[in-house]
């Protein structure tokens, strides 16, 4: 347990200027981070470095959909700031980049800190501090856990739950072919890894190579995956490495059936990767035809209202960016955290807004195609994922969304309540 | 006023004028740390565990004149020995942080050896290949040592005898603090010794100190173990402070910055490590401030403080290729000059 | 079988690629006695510029000559311009400013290019052949890396050893007071030098940019196993940093397919030890140390 004591010191170290973003009217209340006109968050996500491509265009899509809501007067009356500072996805920085945000910035709370090996450095800290810990940006399984870590939520739906959807979808139609998965060596390629052994018999597993984000050369891994004779190649991977295992295949010949995880799949991303290799289209080529997953709705379906709405935003406030999956996932998940603040009502504190989301969480609704799994021992986020196709350079979702837990046994049932349409304005809240 | 220090009596043993020194700088750190605010106790912490690596890199530089670009690793293994015994283990603090030593100085023998016969880019590579290679057996020993998320453990608790509300920040300083401290003493002592002598006398001439009886082998050696038992202090009380061991933390950019910061604060001094570590714990704020001071898109604002980093790194090589000691000791001896021209000095 | 033969073949073709890092390192090493390790920043900015243009001109061939252009132009301004201050003092004084260097491109190219990485068209196409019924894991395009590196190796070795040109490259890199007497332009050596290593720097960016894409953090891994090809084969020898480059690039390629990728960088580490433990200047080192 760490013992807290808040002192603010009059003299500052050697020289060392520091710039505080002007919190309006920090310190008239009791919480930090919060007044009756605004509340702060602060996030760590990685800007530069390896592991920035993508992820880069997380935090400003966020920033865009926030001041969207305070250009129509922001929640409760309050504006919703985000500061997101650079980590470069190393787990020191990150620790020091957070200490920073709560202690001396003294936002409200962290919110989508992106990264497992990166996040899980500031829990204990954030949990100790009661600092809330909202909707981190990762699947890790181990946010989920609302006894030990009350004010850490995860959001999207975690790695071993996809691995089941995916798994369950090849064992009812890819039955009988050999399964070949190519993950990332950490959590998010395990996890999935272990969704899918849940669903599969081992017996139809022929090989599973692991590879080390920061390498290039992964045709060793495509090769052996070839050599086992897979016919479905399973991808848990990010888009860098979902294009260099397809261009391997490409020299190898080998075109097995892709199956490949939400994370590693946007076409805009995957596509703008391998767009020299395709002729001059869109770049998907190689990866037509690939079955995926989606939590939310495609972002190149333009009818989906929510869409439509993401892409007002996008273009008003985020132009310089492309309008892919990574945009679209900051926005959503902006449109949580700014329903929960509406549940926290008026008086916000930071026990109001972690009461909110275990109370109330499950019953949200928004750009998810599946409920939330909330509930004051459950902080696990969306519960399943719908089937999806790339078809013609985009994602095509069908057969329905489906849910279930990251346990063995459990089942996966279908979701059947429809999606409802967007706000006017705002966001909606049961 | 030199007339007046010059009456003073200096004592001429050096082991007493470290413990002088010592006294001093925990005087000044501890004051020091009564003032500041939480965030700025870690940010002093940081500094201290610097200091710890650089002081020891510094003497295998710039005392000894052989390369490590592997230093990183070396605070890996200080790191991730602490991390393993006080969270698995539950070990005490004192005991885990010289485990550490102990540990890391053992890779250190290894090292050093295998160093003796490399010389300058070669004697790069291998150490750059080693600061590479060595986080790597994290992901390998997954089960042991955590894989790509490494470890965690538990901040360490403040003795009741502070009092209930002694903040964690200030007791996790004060913990990398005394371990700045002791490297201090014992750097400062070996730089003024006649083993610090000794390396000095293989950087210069090797031929000649072979002559002179000097084992040259072994004196190198002994320089990469003494810099590997302060790059394992360092190490060890990143893992106190961060309370984290984790490969991400120690890669090859860490390495380069260590050596980078070495050079910056001054080789071969002390306080050019003092220096480094301040370099390294403010600069990155600096930079960062600097750069959303201006409104800027993400993609050149985030990219800002790099540039403004490597910016400073030629600039400084350019305008002060002794660095930063170097600078401060040129400006001294102008000050010197200009009280008592003619009275011949040196400074430490 | 199959993979054994697949392997070599990979490890052939990312051994290339290592050798013309290590060729460009040797360069600037025989040219300054200098390791530049802004060599890797310094070849992602010519790459990023071949992008750029191929993407708005239409034409490959048209970006890969601009690219070879500027990174002759590179390296000659910044050998005049930058390491030029630092070529007599401390040598590690010259690691830190390319290590600034390094940071410093990295930093322009997200700035102008932003850090989404892009892809990159190949040279000729990268359909493995068909041998014998089986599509191997070589391509033509990997054909024309391995020519052009033998080429650029060939063509070095003649420049140094058979011409005069390169005599007085040798000579301002060794003696530069004598070489200054004896009528060497040594500045203009030193320039000249580093523009050939930045050519040839850029002449593997552009290889390896197909298959690991253009951003400012994409050829970090190359430049690291690059350096470490160097290192073994020598940093004197065009010969040892191609023979340093296909070793590594095969043991490495034989590592991650039979013990696993997360052993890559360990295998790298012991490979290189080994050789240095045995000849502490690289496998062609010819020059000899004075014992006592």
């Amino acid at each position: 347990m760490r013992l807290r004591s808040y002192r603010t010191g009059a003299a500052g170290v050697a020289g060392a200027i520091v710039v505080a973003i002007a919190l309006a009217g920090c310190g008239s209340s009791s919480e930090p981070g919060v007044s009756s006109t605004s509340v702060t968050f602060g996030t760590h996500q990685p800007l530069t470095g390896p592991a920035a491509p993508g992820y880069s265009e997380i935090a400003p899509a966020s920033q865009a959909f926030f001041n969207y809501l305070n250009a129509q007067g922001g929640i409760n009356g309050r504006k919703i700031h985000l500061i997101y500072k650079d980590d470069e996805y190393n787990p020191a920085k990150t620790v020091n980049t957070v200490n920073q945000l709560v202690l001396q910035e003294k936002v409200f709370g962290i919110f989508e800190g992106l990264g497992t090996p990166t996040h899980t450095k500031v829990v204990g800290f954030l949990n100790s501090s009661k600092v809330p810990d909202m909707f981190v940006a990762s699947g890790c399984p181990c946010w989920d856990n609302g006894t030990a870590q009350p004010y850490t939520f995860g959001w999207q739906p975690n790695y071993t739950i996809e691995g089941k959807i995916l798994g369950q979808y090849i064992k009812q139609h890819f039955a009988g072919k050999r399964v070949g998965v190519f993950y990332q060596d950490d959590d998010f390629g395990t996890g999935g890894l272990t969704g899918i052994r849940y669903e599969l018999p081992a017996s139809q597993i022929v090989s599973a190579q692991p590879y080390q984000p920061g390498g290039t050369n992964v045709a060793p891994q495509i090769s052996a995956i070839k050599a086992a004779g897979a016919q479905v190649l399973v991808d848990f991977t990010v888009p860098i490495y979902t294009a260099l295992g397809q261009l391997a295949s490409f020299t190898l010949g080998y075109k097995p059936q892709l199956v490949v995880s939400n994370v590693g799949i946007d076409p805009t991303t995957v596509g703008g990767l391998l767009k020299t290799f395709s002729k001059g289209k869109a770049g998907t080529e190689l990866i037509e035809g690939a079955i995926t997953d989606g939590y939310l709705p495609s972002n190149t379906d333009l009818s989906n209202p929510w869409i439509a709405l993401f892409k007002k935003v996008h273009d008003q406030y985020d132009a310089s960016a492309p309008f892919d999956g990574n945009v679209e996932y900051g926005m959503a998940n902006a449109y949580t955290l700014a329903q929960a603040l509406q549940l926290a009502g008026k008086k916000l504190t930071r026990q109001d807004l972690v009461g909110a989301v275990n109370t109330t969480g499950s019953k949200l609704t928004g750009p998810g195609l599946v409920p939330f799994r909330y509930s004051t021992s459950v902080h696990g986020g969306y519960a399943g994922a719908e089937m999806g196709q790339v078809r013609g350079g985009q994602i095509v979702l069908f057969g329905g969304p489906l849910v279930t837990e990251p346990t063995a046994g459990s089942a996966i049932t279908p979701y059947t309540t429809a999606q409802p349409a967007p706000p006017a304005s705002g966001v909606s809240v049961p | 006023m030199s007339a007046l220090a010059a009456r003073i009596p200096r004592p001429h043993s050096s082991l007493v004028r470290s413990l002088g020194l010592v006294v001093l700088a925990g005087a000044v750190l501890l004051i020091a740390s009564e003032a500041l605010g939480a965030y700025d106790e870690l940010q002093l912490a940081n500094g201290a565990y610097y200091f710890a690596v650089l002081a020891g890199l510094t003497v295998l530089i710039g005392l000894s004149g052989q390369i490590s670009l592997g230093h990183g690793a070396l605070m890996a293994v200080g790191a991730y020995t602490v991390a393993l015994l006080i969270g698995d283990e539950r070990w005490a603090l004192v005991p885990a942080l010289l485990a550490a030593v102990v540990v890391t100085t053992l890779v250190g023998v290894l090292v050093g050896a295998a160093a003796t016969r490399l010389r300058g880019p070669y004697l790069a590579g291998a150490t750059l290949a080693f600061a590479v290679g060595l986080p790597a057996l994290a992901d390998k020993y997954t089960s042991l040592l955590g894989g790509e998320n490494g470890l965690v453990i538990n901040p360490p608790t403040p003795p009741s005898g502070l009092g209930a509300n002694f903040p964690l920040e200030r007791w996790e300083a004060w913990i990398a603090c005394a371990g700045a401290l002791v490297v201090l003493f014992t750097m400062n002592n070996l730089v003024h010794s006649g083993v610090g002598r000794s390396f000095r006398a293989v950087r210069d001439d090797e031929i000649a100190a072979s002559l002179c009886g000097l084992h040259v082998g072994r004196v190198q050696t002994v320089a990469f173990v003494v810099s590997a038992a302060c790059a394992g202090l360092g190490g060890g009380l990143l893992a106190v402070v961060l309370q984290l061991a984790s490969p991400g933390a120690f890669a090859l950019q860490l390495s380069l910055s260590l050596l980078t910061a070495v050079v910056l604060g001054g080789l071969g001094s002390i306080l050019g490590a003092v220096w480094g570590a301040a370099v390294l714990v403010l600069l990155p704020g600096w930079t960062n401030d600097i750069a959303h001071s201006f409104s800027l898109s993400t993609q050149v604002s985030a990219n800002l403080p790099l540039a403004i980093y490597g910016l400073v790194l030629i600039l400084a090589m350019l305008v002060w290729p002794s660095g930063i000691q170097g600078a401060v000791r040129v400006a001294v001896s102008r000050i010197r000059e200009r009280h008592a021209p003619g009275a011949g000095e040196s400074s430490p | 079988m199959t993979r054994f033969i697949d392997l070599t073949l990979n490890g052939i073709s990312t051994g290339a690629i290592y050798a013309l890092v290590a060729l460009a390192l040797v360069l600037t090493w025989r040219a300054t006695r200098i390791v530049n390790f802004a060599q890797g920043g310094m070849l992602m900015i010519t790459t990023f510029i071949a992008s750029s243009t191929i993407a708005s001109s239409g034409s490959y061939w048209l970006g890969f000559a601009v690219a070879l252009v500027c990174g002759l132009v590179l390296g000659a301004v910044v050998e005049r311009g930058l390491m030029r201050r630092v070529e007599g003092g401390p040598p590690l004084n010259a690691v830190i400013v390319a290590l600034g260097l390094l940071i410093l491109l990295q930093a322009l190219a997200g700035m102008i290019w932003g850090n989404t990485p892009r892809s990159f068209p190949p040279a000729f196409s990268i359909r493995g052949y068909d041998v014998g019924g089986t599509r191997v894991l070589f391509s033509p395009n990997n054909t024309f890396t391995v020519l052009v590196v033998v080429v650029v190796a060939a063509g070095l070795a003649v420049l140094f050893r058979g011409t005069a040109l390169g005599l007085k490259m040798r000579a301002a890199a060794f003696q530069p007071e004598v070489a200054r007497m004896l009528g060497v332009r040594v500045g203009r050596m030193f320039t000249l030098g580093w523009a050939l290593a930045a050519l040839v720097g850029s002449l593997a960016g552009l290889l390896v940019a197909p298959e690991v894409f253009v951003g400012p953090n994409q050829f970090d891994p190359i430049l690291i196993f690059g350096f470490t090809a160097a290192v073994l084969g020598g940093l004197d020898s065009p010969v040892g940093a191609v023979v340093g480059g296909v070793v590594l690039g095969l043991a490495l390629s034989y590592v991650s397919g039979y013990e696993g990728s997360s052993l890559v960088t360990l295998a790298a580490l012991v490979i290189l030890i080994a050789v240095l433990m045995i000849r502490p200047r690289g496998l062609f080192s010819s020059v000899q140390e004075r014992r006592v």
